[in-house]
C-alpha cells in the first residue's frame, strides 16, 4: 500500500465516513455514489476514488450483491471440522481449499478436551446429503494423499441464519 | 431439517428461522444475483451498466435489486470491507446454549453490534457467530460482554490461517 497511513486503520477522515455510510450497503438508486458524497459531504468522483483505493488496498473485497444462501437454493451449509495432524495442517489446508465446492478453509485453534478440530472447510449444496457426499469426498482424498493424517471429522450443519450484517464500526 | 423440539418454550419461529427470504428470486433476479457478485461498476450510473450488460432496464434493476434487498433475498447489498486490512479483527465464536434458554440468548447475542453473523448449527456447541471489532483487542473484550450478558461460556476460534474464501455461489 503506497499511501501513507493516518492511524492504525490506515483510514483517514474520508475514508472512515464514507464507510460508516456504507457499511449498511450502498443505496440503490440511480447514482449510489452521488447519494453517499451528499451524506458524507464530498464530491460523487470523491467518493468513487476512495472506495476504487479501498478495493485495490483489499481494505473492500468487492462491491456487489450478498445472496441469501437459502435464498437462492444452498439449503444445506455445512461446516465439516478436522482435526488434522499439524505437521501437515498447512499443506492439507491449501489442498481442500482448493476444492470447487469449498466456499471458505481456515485453520482454527483446537479446544481441548471437547473440540479436537483444527482445520475448518464450509461446504454449501442444494441437500444435505449431497453436502455428506462432498464432505466424504474430503475425507477421501485425504486418505488418499495424506494417509493417517486426519484424526477424526465432524459435520455441523446450519438450522437457521440468525443474524447477518455487515462490518459495524462506531459512528 | 430435524431440529429438536421446542415444546412448551415459547420460542418464536422468527427467531428459529431468524433472517430468512421472504420469497424465492424468480429467473431474471437469479441473473441480476449471479452479475452482481461480480465487480459493481465505479461509474456514476452503475445500475445502469448492469442493466445493458444483462439486457434490462435501469429502472427494472433498481426496482428489483430494492426488492431483493426487501425480501431478503440478498442479505445484503454493497462494499464487503475486510476489516483485518483497516486495523480490525474478525474472530468465529461459538456457545452452548440450553434450549430452554435459546429465544433470549439470540436476543441477547444478536443486540451486540459486533456480531456480524449468528447460526444455529447443529451440534451441543449450537450458536456460532462471527465477532467484528475495530480492533484486535475488542474481539475479548466483547467475548466477555456477551459471557457476562448472557452467563454462557464464549469460545473463540480465531482465524490462524486463511487457506480460501470464496466471494460468489452461482444462484
Amino acid at each position: 500500500m503506497a499511501s501513507p497511513a493516518p492511524d492504525r486503520s490506515g483510514l483517514d477522515e474520508l475514508d472512515r465516513r464514507i464507510v460508516l455510510a456504507t457499511q449498511d450497503g450502498l443505496p440503490v438508486v440511480s447514482r449510489p455514489y452521488a447519494a453517499v458524497a451528499a451524506q458524507v459531504g464530498c464530491t460523487e468522483e470523491a467518493v468513487r476514488e476512495r472506495l476504487t483505493q479501498m478495493l485495490e488496498s483489499g481494505r473492500i473485497r468487492r462491491i456487489g450483491a450478498v445472496p441469501n444462501h437459502y435464498a437462492i437454493g444452498y439449503t444445506a451449509n455445512g461446516m465439516s471440522v478436522w482435526n488434522i495432524d499439524d505437521a501437515v495442517i498447512d499443506a492439507v489446508g491449501e489442498r481442500v481449499g482448493a476444492l470447487d465446492f469449498v466456499t471458505h478453509c481456515y485453520r482454527r485453534p483446537r479446544h481441548l478436551p471437547d473440540w479436537p478440530y483444527n482445520l475448518f472447510a464450509m461446504v454449501h449444496a442444494a441437500s444435505r446429503e449431497a453436502a455428506l457426499a462432498r464432505v466424504d469426498e474430503i475425507a477421501m482424498l485425504l486418505e488418499r494423499e495424506f494417509r493417517g493424517a486426519c484424526k477424526g471429522r465432524d459435520v455441523l450443519f446450519s438450522a437457521g441464519i440468525l443474524k447477518k450484517t455487515g462490518l459495524r464500526i462506531a459512528g | 431439517m430435524s431440529e429438536p423440539s421446542m415444546s412448551g418454550v415459547a420460542a418464536p419461529a422468527a427467531s428459529r428461522r431468524g433472517v430468512a427470504a421472504t420469497r424465492e428470486p424468480d429467473a431474471i433476479d437469479r441473473k441480476l444475483i449471479n452479475a452482481l457478485q461480480g465487480d459493481f461498476p465505479l461509474t456514476e450510473t452503475p445500475f445502469a451498466d448492469v442493466a445493458a450488460a444483462v439486457g434490462l432496464d435501469e429502472a427494472e434493476v433498481i426496482a428489483r435489486v430494492q426488492a431483493m434487498v426487501r425480501d431478503r433475498v440478498l442479505t445484503r447489498f454493497g462494499p464487503m470491507f475486510q476489516i483485518e486490512r483497516m486495523g480490525g479483527a474478525f474472530c468465529l465464536a461459538a456457545m452452548a446454549v440450553p434450549e430452554v434458554a435459546w429465544g433470549e440468548v439470540v436476543e441477547a447475542v444478536n443486540g451486540f453490534p459486533e456480531v456480524a453473523h449468528n447460526y444455529r448449527r447443529e451440534h451441543s456447541l449450537n450458536m456460532w457467530f462471527v465477532l467484528a471489532t475495530e480492533r484486535p483487542e475488542g474481539i475479548a473484550d466483547v467475548a466477555g460482554r456477551i459471557e457476562a450478558a448472557t452467563g454462557l461460556p464464549v469460545h473463540l476460534f480465531p482465524k490462524e490461517k486463511e487457506y480460501f474464501v470464496e466471494m460468489k455461489l452461482e444462484a
